[in-house]
C-alpha cells in the first residue's frame, strides 16, 4: 500500500516535472508557429540565473520564481527582435536558426561559466511514507506547474489579452485587419514562453544541478510532450505530460531510468502514429 | 533507367568528380604525410556522411534531425559484428544492412503516420538522443552482444580495422584513404544517378508537392521510406568509414553530430550534393583550426555560421555561387542549368 502512494506521488512529480519544462516551448511553438530548439538552452539559462542570484543573497525563492524568468524573458526579447522577427511563416528556418542559437547558448555558457555542474541546495526537505523517503522539492515542482497552467488557461480563456494572444494565433491577418498588432503579440508571446522556460530552469536547479550542455536532456522531452498534446497550448501539453510522465515513471519504476526515456519516445512515436495531429488535435479540439 | 540516360544527366558533374577522385587517389597517398592522409580519409567519411542528408532534405524534402543515429548505428554494427566474427568483409555488409533495416521500422511509423516534416524532425532527433543516453549507459561487462564489449561511454577502443576481402591482412593508410575516397565518389554518382530515374523524379515530385504527387499516382508515403531508408544506408557506410578511421564512440550518436551534418547541407546549399560536401570539407577544416588555436568553443562559431546562413544565406553556397556565376558569364544559360532543374522539367 505504501509503495502504491510511493508510486503515485511519484508520477505527479514527474507529471508536473514534464509539464514545467514543456509549457515554455509549447507556448512559442502553438501560438507562433516557431520551434524553438534553444528551448533546452533557455532552460539552462534560467538555472544559471537563479544560482548566482541565490549566490549573491537573493532570498533563493525570489531567484527561482523570479529573477530566472525575468532575466531569460529578457533575452527571448532580444532573440526575437534580431533572428526569429526574420523567420515568422518559414518553420524549418526557425528550427534551423534556433538551433544555431543553441550551440551559440552551449558555446558561450561553456565559455564564461566553465564546463561543470554548478548546484544549490534544495529549499524544503523530504517527507516519509511508512518505510519510503520522499523529496518534498517535486511537490513544489507540481504545484508551480498547476498554477501555470491553470493561469495560462483563465489568461487565454477569460481575459481581452488572451482574445486578442488566440485571434492572432489562429489567423494573423485577419487580426491584423482588426487592429491587432501581430508583431508586438509575437514579441510578447516569445518573451512569455522564454520566461516560462527560464522558470522551468530556476526550479530545476536544485534538484539537478546546471551545466552548460544540459538543454539537451530537455529540449527532446519537452518537444515530444508538446507534439503529442496537439494544437492547444494549455489544455494539450497537461494532458500529454499527464500520459507520459505516467508512463515514464511507471517504466522507470519497472526497468532503469534509461529504459523509462526510452519507453516514454516508443509510446509517444507509437501515439503519433495514431494520432498525428496530437491528443488535442482530434479529441479535445478547440480547447485553449 | 538507362544507364546512357542517366550518363547524358549527370555526364559533366560525375566525369569532374571522376577525374577528382582518381587524382586525389593517384597523388594524395605519395605526397602528403601520413597524418594529413588519416585526417582526409576522416573528411571522406564525413562527406559520405553530407551526402547522405543532402540526398534525403535537399531532394526527398524530409528534414532528418538525427541523421546522426543512422551514422552511429552503422559505425556499431561494424564494430560488433567484426568483433563477433572476425570477418570484417561482412561486418561492413551489417554496416549498411542494419541502419537501413532501422530506418525502414522507423520511417513506417513517421510516414505512415503521416508526420508533418517538422515533426519528422523533432522525433528523428529525440532517436537519435535517446540512442546516445542507451549507449552511454552501457559501461561494465554485463554489456555485451556475443564477444564484443559495447563499452559504455569510452566506446569502443579495439574497433577493427577493414581488411583484404577474405583475408586477414588490415588496409594500411593509404589503402583506406583509397577505399573512403572511392566510397565518396561511388555515393556521389550514385546519389547523381538516382536523381535522375523515374524513381528520382518522383521522390522530387512528392517533394514538390505530396498532394499533387499522390493525385497523379504516386505512393508518396511508399517513396520517402525508401529515399528514407537508401540515405539511412548511406549514412552506415559513412559510419563505417569513421570507425575505420577514429573509432566506435557514443559521440557519434551526439547533438554536435547531427547538428554539423546539417549546417553542412544548410551552408553547401539544399537541393544540392556537391556543396554540402564541400561544406563538409571546408567547416571540419576550419573547426580543426580554430580548435587548435583556443580561442573560442567551436560551438559558438558553429552556431554563428547557422544563424547567418539561415537568415542571410537561405538557399547556401553553391546556389549563391552558381547564380552569381550566371550572372557574370550569361552566356549560356543551358549549361548553367543544374541537373535538378533537368531532372524536374
Amino acid at each position: 500500500m505504501d509503495y502504491f502512494l510511493v508510486v503515485l506521488l511519484q508520477i505527479v512529480g514527474a507529471v508536473g516535472n514534464l509539464a514545467l519544462i514543456s509549457v515554455g516551448l509549447a507556448v512559442i511553438f502553438g501560438m507562433m508557429r516557431v520551434i524553438n530548439l534553444a528551448h533546452g538552452e533557455f532552460i539552462m539559462l534560467g538555472g544559471f540565473a537563479a544560482i548566482f542570484s541565490a549566490q549573491a543573497g537573493i532570498n533563493i525563492w525570489i531567484a527561482m520564481l523570479v529573477v530566472a524568468p525575468l532575466s531569460v524573458a529578457l533575452l527571448g526579447v532580444v532573440v526575437e527582435r534580431l533572428i526569429m522577427r526574420r523567420l515568422y511563416g518559414r518553420l524549418v528556418d526557425t528550427m534551423l536558426a534556433s538551433w544555431g542559437l543553441s550551440l551559440l547558448l552551449i558555446g558561450l555558457a561553456t565559455t564564461f561559466f566553465g564546463n561543470r555542474v554548478v548546484g544549490i541546495a534544495a529549499p524544503v526537505g523530504s517527507f516519509r511514507i511508512g518505510a519510503y523517503s520522499l523529496g518534498a522539492y517535486d511537490f513544489v515542482l507540481a504545484g508551480v506547474a498547476a498554477l501555470v497552467f491553470a493561469g495560462g488557461y483563465a489568461l487565454l480563456r477569460f481575459t481581452s489579452l488572451g482574445l486578442v494572444a488566440r485571434a492572432t494565433m489562429q489567423n494573423r491577418e485577419m487580426a491584423s485587419s482588426l487592429g491587432i498588432e501581430p508583431s508586438r503579440v509575437y514579441a510578447v508571446t516569445f518573451a512569455v514562453g522564454a520566461g516560462l522556460s527560464g522558470l522551468a530552469g530556476g526550479l530545476l536547479a536544485p534538484i539537478s544541478g546546471v551545466l552548460p550542455t544540459m538543454g539537451v536532456a530537455y529540449v527532446a522531452k519537452a518537444f515530444i510532450t508538446v507534439i503529442t498534446g496537439g494544437a492547444s497550448v494549455i489544455t494539450g501539453t497537461a494532458l500529454s505530460s499527464a500520459l507520459l510522465g505516467g508512463i515514464n515513471t511507471v517504466s522507470t519504476f519497472l526497468t532503469t531510468p534509461v529504459i523509462g526515456d526510452v519507453a516514454l519516445l516508443l509510446a509517444a512515436t507509437i501515439f503519433l502514429r495514431i494520432l498525428p495531429t496530437g491528443i488535442t488535435g482530434r479529441i479535445f479540439k478547440g480547447a485553449p | 533507367m538507362t544507364f546512357p540516360a542517366l550518363l547524358r544527366a549527370s555526364r559533366t558533374h560525375v566525369a569532374l568528380a571522376a577525374i577528382a577522385t582518381t587524382a586525389a587517389i593517384l597523388i594524395l597517398p605519395t605526397a602528403a604525410p601520413l597524418y594529413t592522409l588519416i585526417n582526409i580519409t576522416l573528411y571522406m567519411s564525413m562527406g559520405v556522411f553530407a551526402l547522405s542528408l543532402a540526398l534525403l532534405w535537399g531532394y526527398g524534402g524530409i528534414l532528418c534531425f538525427g541523421q546522426s543515429a543512422f551514422f552511429g548505428l552503422g559505425a556499431y554494427a561494424y564494430a560488433i559484428a567484426a568483433l563477433n566474427f572476425g570477418d570484417t568483409t561482412l561486418a561492413a555488409g551489417f554496416a549498411v544492412a542494419v541502419p537501413a533495416i532501422f530506418a525502414a521500422g522507423l520511417g513506417y511509423f513517421l510516414f505512415y503516420g503521416r508526420l508533418s516534416d517538422v515533426y519528422l524532425g523533432v522525433i528523428t532527433l529525440t532517436v537519435t538522443l535517446i540512442l546516445f543516453k542507451l549507449i552511454n549507459s552501457t559501461g561494465g561487462d554485463a554489456w555485451r552482444i556475443g564477444t564484443a564489449r559495447i563499452g559504455g561511454f569510452n566506446g569502443i577502443p579495439n574497433t577493427p580495422l577493414l581488411t583484404m576481402p577474405f583475408t586477414t591482412v588490415p588496409l594500411s593508410p593509404p589503402q583506406m584513404f583509397v577505399f573512403a575516397t572511392g566510397a565518396l565518389f561511388s555515393t556521389y554518382a550514385l546519389c547523381k544517378g538516382l536523381i535522375v530515374t523515374p524513381f528520382g523524379r518522383a521522390v522530387i515530385a512528392v517533394r514538390e508537392n505530396e498532394m499533387r504527387a499522390e493525385l497523379l499516382g504516386y505512393n508518396a508515403r511508399r517513396l520517402k521510406l525508401a529515399v528514407f531508408v537508401i540515405a539511412a544506408a548511406i549514412a552506415g557506410l559513412a559510419g563505417l568509414l569513421f570507425a575505420n578511421s577514429v573509432f566506435v564512440s557514443p559521440t557519434m550518436f551526439s547533438l554536435s553530430m547531427a547538428a554539423q551534418v546539417l549546417i553542412w547541407v544548410v551552408v553547401g546549399g539544399l537541393g544540392t550534393l556537391f556543396g554540402p560536401v564541400a561544406a563538409c570539407f571546408a567547416l571540419q577544416i576550419a573547426t580543426v583550426a580554430l580548435g587548435k588555436l583556443g580561442l573560442v568553443d567551436p560551438n559558438i562559431v558553429l552556431g554563428v555560421v547557422l544563424i547567418i546562413f539561415v537568415v542571410l544565406v537561405p538557399g547556401g553556397i553553391q546556389p549563391a555561387l552558381t547564380s552569381l556565376a550566371r550572372r557574370l558569364f550569361d552566356a549560356d544559360r543551358r549549361s548553367a542549368t543544374s541537373p535538378i532543374r533537368e531532372a524536374v522539367q
